[in-house]
């Protein structure tokens, strides 16, 4: 038995995430994305590799998407409609809602750009109507054998990692996750799971990074400082997510500064995206859900719409606009208009995919001169400011995450290849997990072992196993040492356990469910008693010639306690392991019983009943289960006059 | 297993209260209270309609004597019932006094299944020793703490009116006072054998509330919970109302469902959920709806009894039997009653306490308006009112499909903040609020609480236009509209009293026990004679209030996983009768998800030895003998009988090769001797005339 994990995107890249996991006969997809820097058929997964005949009905038990970033979801259209994958899809609330707007805009960007289309508008309305939506923790059943879960991942609006169980296996593929809250959204959260695999992402496997407030901060003051200049502020980003926190942080900033600078969404797009944000508040932070009935904390205060005839308009004002990496549309216009003054200012997101104005924005020195396209020239003069907030987590949230739900192996996905390497060592040297770093089209195999055995237990059984089984130890070898050093206060004399183990009895019957029972039952029902085989050995010591005995001779009080401690000490340094019980009367270890005999006749004395005098005898009972212990301590005792050595 | 009726509930807005014990945890399954039982109080004094007793009094004297068929049957009481019997106190609420009997600190667990179901906890929460975990859905959660403030808030009015009543039970409770009342209130305020009386308590705070929601640990749909790592406690969608849920029990022991009133189709919640109900050894059928329906008679003028309530339920598939549509009918038979008034230059009056209907009512009004192109303003007067428009509007999560898919299409999930924005629709606070006072404009639509007629803002608009006949006054059935009206006759205001969908049809129960395919049903004895459970899929036990059933048909054993790698070290013996194979079992026992487990343990410090051996059977002496002959012991026997002779001792006297003894009783074997190897020899002998594990 084992957990198959096939490889199918961002193996050891970042980009087209798709793995597909398989347990125990049920193939689940994780994500279905689309690889941004590609436009031949890389840009996709190969699905030839789930099933060659290309019959995923019945190969694949269901799909699964984290999440609505492109990477994650792009390629699901084309799977579902080109394809013709037809079985069920999960994803959460706002990744059904909001992937279609994701989907629809790249299309458009790519039927700009004039590339083949590879599925219609329609196509991604057809492909949506086929998706399950789940709610946060809601569990749902697959079918019979397979169980789903969402957990909160922050990253994006309805981000989530997914748990996902077939019988005793259980796995959890993380997706894009964010272990600080950030200005919308909170950490991502998830139960202490039993996990056989954790598969997680690692786009920053290697980054420590420290507080987002002073980099939010610094965003700020850039942009402020800009208006104020009367410059003028480009920020290109996508519709979603990112957008929607900018506009956050910028419209408290200018509450609270008391600005008047206008800002502007750009399309229709952005605006709309607002409206879902508002009816999907409650999968936003703590603290920004709670404003819904006040004021939903989407319903931003300063921002108005943008015309296309304010591009040229005098005065300050700070524009959103989408693509995010000036990579062509509405941000590429404004960008030739603005980039020449320099008092206007450029925000860059984190990441540029190489080949963007964006990305080379980022490495150039202003003034510098760019080529848009073969005939077009442009002369940056702007001022740059790349935004260093990322809703990833770093290197600490990743080791965090996966030593919280410590799962027997871990695979890293959806990083660079380099950095994958150095967080695999870490993982498995910090934290003892076995962890693998597949690339693309590789499958990992996990051997599974983790089985039950299915039984019926009694009521009494569970209820004898509930109370407290208390053991004392007394801690012996103190006894004769000095009592003054520090070896005395850290070990107590006494010390309690409470040896709480089930024992029963596992009854095997032809034809019936095995059960597990109390002895006491099986015995009721078979009908008989238990036997109980004990020993005993009236056992004499001859201390006719005893110097101990000598000594004390003159002593009248030497008696039965003084020869049972001597017996104790003796025993004590005999056996150091064994718990000894002094009881006064007599001594107990284990179901071992000696006492001084003082019985005139003893039926235990077997050499002869009557009493001899100058004999002490140490009368010992045991049951069968100590027969070994026993014969070695009355070796003892009949050895309890001799000198050590 | 064990379970305990505590009150049968009476419709929608008191749902049912049970008690279920389950592997050692008490459930307490909702906790309502009767709101319908303030209709025995007097509303809010106003201005217009003073407290002066006389004046009133001598008034609807008169006018009792042409209202009331049933005139005799009063005359009984010297007082005539009408408006001046009614009690003129601050309000007392009723909860369930079967409650009241059982140790607050006994129950370990309390599952609220609709927001009506909360109402009554602040009562228990507040009790310091109350130590349960309650669970709710977060959307009943939501409605249930807007309704209980919302509810306080309404109270407060009569704090002002009659002042705080401090420790003392009020004058109304002493028995000479209940005595005299008419026969119709004392069933109320003393229930039929005068038990009831318990069950009045003042009205909790707002503090209460807040501590009461603290208290509750809100959940998704199908989230699982581990109560004590031994109950997995779900909660499915019912259907009846958004966040109104099911409840699914598994212990190790076998599983339960809690079946509430349940909606198969809903214009705005999620709906009924059954599937996930499928294949639980018991449930518990506690959808009480057909009891409370038999009451179809009603006194409204043109009330909506066109729309008949029977046309549906073809035997044949149920999935498509459409309860929705006959709403919608409801629904616009409302609507077109209320243009009619509204166009007459009449008021309307939605006094109704569903928040789907009242949902429902308002999209449709609004499109009514709109179509007919008429601009009356809709209001809504609560002091919660703002917060659960907004709230309704950010739960996509909670709503049918319908809604949900207007979601991702980009529309809002209820066209009410579009109203809300056109100013068609506006909000108040409370009746006194200055920005009503600014607003208002009459005629209109207006929704607003309580459902009861005796709280709110709904006395204030009432008194204001019960004389108006053409305005009109909707109210839900089920609420006793005589005595509701009592205040307010003579009414000529129109009344339009209708039944909205509180549950299952019997007939549909029936197919969906089927359906669901449990061992054994627990049934509503009220309801036994109206159905035929067939007795071949599954047994049944029928139960009635305030008593208490043993539910059979739970496993008799636990599950129990035992982990492979213990499983494998396991040491089987065959026993010497009926062929069966024992192995000593010994591990650590783990309660996990709701699952026992039993898994090797790694720390073997205290008990370092294996344990071994149990002996079972007898020793009969011959066998023994002849065995230990068979050793080439050389033996003689004794017998000896103990003083009583009673118990019989042998014993064996060992010669040779060594010396000694073996004394042998019903329960026990002694071998002394000396040495060792004889004693190991005897001992093997003794065992294996034994089974040994």
């Amino acid at each position: 038995m084992a957990i198959e994990c096939l490889v199918l995107g961002a193996g050891q890249e970042v980009g087209k995430s798709c793995v597909v996991v398989t347990i125990n006969d049920k193939k689940i997809m994780f994500d279905c994305g689309m690889h941004m820097g590609y436009s031949d058929n890389r840009r996709y997964p190969d699905f030839s590799l789930i099933s060659k005949s290309g019959d995923f009905n019945n190969s694949l038990t269901c799909i699964v998407v984290t999440h609505f970033h492109l990477d994650h979801i792009g390629a699901l259209p084309y799977f579902t409609e080109v394809c013709g994958y037809n079985g069920p899809i999960y994803m959460t609330y706002p990744t059904k809602a909001l992937a279609p707007l994701m989907l629809e805009d790249n299309r458009k960007v790519v039927d700009r750009r004039g590339e083949e289309e590879q599925f219609s508008s329609e196509q991604i309305l057809e492909c949506m109507k086929k998706v399950t939506a789940v709610d946060l923790k809601q569990t749902v059943q697959v079918d019979k054998d397979l169980q789903i879960r969402a957990y909160y991942a922050g990253h994006v609006l309805g981000a989530a990692m997914f748990y996902a169980r077939v019988g005793d296996a259980a796995i959890v593929y993380t997706g894009d996750y964010n272990m600080t809250p950030d200005r919308h959204l909170g950490a991502a959260q998830i139960d202490r799971l039993q996990l056989d695999l954790v598969i997680t992402e690692s786009t920053y496997a290697t980054t420590y990074r420290d507080s987002k407030y002073a980099r939010e901060r610094e965003f700020l003051k850039t942009v402020h400082k800009c208006v104020a200049g009367g410059g003028k502020v480009l920020i290109p980003t996508f519709a979603l997510g990112r957008a929607q926190e900018l506009c956050m942080l910028l419209d408290d900033y200018w509450e609270q500064m008391n600005l008047k600078v206008p800002i502007y969404f750009s399309a229709g797009l952005t605006l709309q995206a607002n409206m879902y944000y508002k009816m999907l508040i409650n999968w936003t932070s703590q603290k920004v859900k709670h404003t819904y009935a006040t004021r939903n904390a989407f319903d931003f205060k300063h921002v108005c719409s943008f015309d296309r005839s304010l591009i040229n308009a005098p005065g300050p004002c700070v524009l959103f606009a989408t693509p995010g990496m000036i990579s062509g549309g509405f941000s590429l216009e404004v960008f030739k208009q603005w980039a020449p003054y320099e008092s206007n200012l450029i925000t860059l997101p984190g990441y540029c995919v190489a080949g963007t104005i964006g990305h080379k924005l980022m490495s150039a020195k202003t003034p510098v001169r760019i080529n848009i396209d073969k005939d077009t020239q442009i002369d940056v003069r702007c001022q740059i400011h790349q935004l260093s907030f990322s809703p990833h987590t770093d290197a600490k949230g990743i080791l965090d995450l996966v030593k919280f739900l410590s799962p027997k192996n871990v695979i890293l996905v959806h990083g660079e290849k380099p950095k994958i390497a150095k967080l695999k060592e870490k993982v498995q040297s910090e934290l003892g997990i076995q962890c693998f770093d597949p690339a693309n089209n590789e499958t990992v195999s996990i051997p599974f072992t983790t089985h039950y055995e299915k039984v019926g237990a009694s009521d009494a059984l569970l209820r004898s196993t509930l109370s407290p089984n208390l053991k004392f130890l007394r801690k012996c070898s103190e006894q004769g040492s000095d009592f003054s050093d520090l070896d005395a206060r850290t070990k107590p004399g006494l010390q309690v356990f409470d040896d709480r183990m089930a024992e029963g009895i596992l009854m095997v019957q032809r034809n019936q469910k095995t059960k597990a029972l109390h002895q006491d039952e099986l015995m009721a029902m078979l009908g008989v008693e238990s036997h109980e085989i004990k020993f005993a050995n009236c056992c004499p010591v001859d201390i006719a010639n005893s110097d101990t005995r000598n000594a004390f001779l003159s002593q009248p009080t030497v008696d039965k306690s003084f020869w049972l401690h001597l017996l104790f000490e003796k025993l004590s340094s005999k056996f150091p392991e064994t718990s000894i019980q002094d009881c006064g009367e007599h001594l107990q270890i284990e179901s071992f019983y000696v006492s001084v005999c003082t019985k005139e006749m003893c039926p235990h004395r077997t050499a002869s009943l009557q009493c001899m005098p100058e004999t002490v005898y140490f009368c010992c009972t045991w049951t069968i289960a100590d027969e070994k212990l026993a014969w070695e301590i009355i070796s003892v005792i009949k050895n309890l006059l001799l000198k050590e050595e | 297993m064990e379970f305990t009726c505590l009150s049968e509930g009476r419709g929608f807005y008191f749902p049912p209260c049970h008690i279920l014990d389950i592997c050692g945890f008490r459930v307490l399954l909702d906790c309502p209270m009767d709101l319908s039982s303030l209709t025995m109080f007097m509303p809010v004094p106003t201005d217009s309609f003073t407290m002066c007793n006389g004046e009133i009094t001598s008034r609807s004297c008169q006018r009792s004597m042409d209202l009331d068929s049933n005139e005799n049957k009063r005359r009984k009481i010297n007082k005539p019932f009408d408006e001046s019997s009614l009690i003129r106190a601050e309000p007392r609420y009723k909860i369930i006094k079967n409650l009241l009997l059982w140790d607050v600190s006994s129950i370990d667990v309390v599952l609220i299944s609709s927001p009506m179901g909360i109402l009554g906890l602040p009562f228990l929460t507040c009790n310091k020793d109350f130590s349960a975990k309650v669970y709710a859905t977060e959307a009943a959660a939501r409605f249930g703490q807007l309704m209980m403030e919302d509810l306080v808030t309404m109270h407060k009015e009569f704090r002002q009116v009659y002042g705080s009543e401090g420790s003392v039970s009020p004058q109304w409770m002493k028995w000479e006072e209940l005595e005299l009342l008419p026969s119709e209130l004392k069933e109320i305020a003393l229930g039929k054998d005068g038990s009831e009386l318990a069950g009045w308590m003042s009205l909790y705070s707002a503090a209460d509330v807040k501590d009461c929601m603290q208290k509750i640990q809100s959940l998704k749909y199908a989230e699982e919970v581990f109560y004590n790592g031994t109950l997995i406690i779900k909660a499915f969608a019912s259907g009846l109302e958004i966040g109104t849920c099911n409840w699914s029990i598994i212990c190790p022991k076998g599983s339960i469902a809690y079946l509430s009133s349940s909606v198969l189709t809903s214009a705005t919640a999620m709906c009924f959920d059954y599937t996930s109900l499928q294949r639980n050894d018991v449930i518990i059928y506690a959808d009480f709806t057909p009891c409370h329906a038999s009451n179809k008679s009603s006194d409204d003028n043109n009330g909506p009894s066109t729309a008949d309530p029977n046309l549906s339920v073809g035997n044949v598939d149920w999935e498509a039997i459409a309860d929705d549509y006959q709403e919608m009918e409801k629904l616009d038979f409302i609507c077109s009653c209320s243009m009619d008034s509204i166009k007459a230059g009449g008021s309307v009056l939605i006094p109704v306490g569903r928040i789907g209907m009242v949902l429902q009512l308002l999209e449709r009004i609004a499109l009514c308006l709109e179509s007919q192109n008429l601009t009356f303003p809709i209001f809504i007067v609560s002091s919660v009112a703002e917060e659960l428009m907004a709230y309704t509007n950010v739960i996509p999560e909670w709503l049918n499909k319908q809604r949900q898919d207007r979601l991702y299409s980009g529309q809002q999930l209820f066209n009410h903040l579009k109203l809300l924005n056109d100013k068609r629709l506006q909000l108040f606070p409370a009746i006194h609020s200055l920005k009503l006072l600014t607003n208002w404009k009459e005629p209109c639509i207006v929704f607003c609480p309580h459902w009861s007629l005796r709280l709110g803002p709904v006395v204030h608009l009432l008194r204001r236009w019960c004389r108006d006949e053409n305005s009109i006054l909707v109210m839900e059935e089920g609420v006793d509209s005589n005595l509701a009206l009592l205040p307010f006759r003579p009414m000529k205001m129109k009344v339009l009293q209708c039944s909205f969908l509180s549950g299952m049809e019997l007939q549909f129960s029936q197919h969906l026990l089927k359906t669901l395919q449990p061992r054994h049903v627990l049934f509503p004895e009220k309801l036994r004679q109206h159905v035929d459970l067939p007795k071949n899929l599954f047994s049944s036990s029928y139960y009635s209030e305030d008593e208490t059933l043993n539910v059979p048909n739970l496993e008799e054993n636990s599950e129990l996983d035992i982990a492979v790698d213990l499983a494998l070290q396991l040491h089987y013996t065959t026993l010497k009768q009926e062929n069966i194979r024992v192995a000593r079992l010994k591990g650590e026992l783990a309660l996990e998800q709701g699952k026992y487990r039993l898994l090797l343990r790694n720390d073997q410090v205290v008990s370092s030895q294996v344990r071994s051996a149990v002996h079972l059977g007898r020793i009969e002496l011959d066998v023994l003998l002849t065995e230990l002959r068979k050793n080439g012991l050389n033996i003689t026997v004794e017998e000896i009988m103990s003083a009583d002779g009673l118990h019989k001792t042998s014993l064996v006297h060992v010669l040779e090769p060594q010396k000694a003894t073996i004394e042998i009783t019903k329960a026990q074997t002694l071998i002394c001797t000396a040495n060792n190897d004889l004693a190991c020899q005897i001992s093997e002998v003794v065992s294996s005339l034994l089974d040994c594990i």
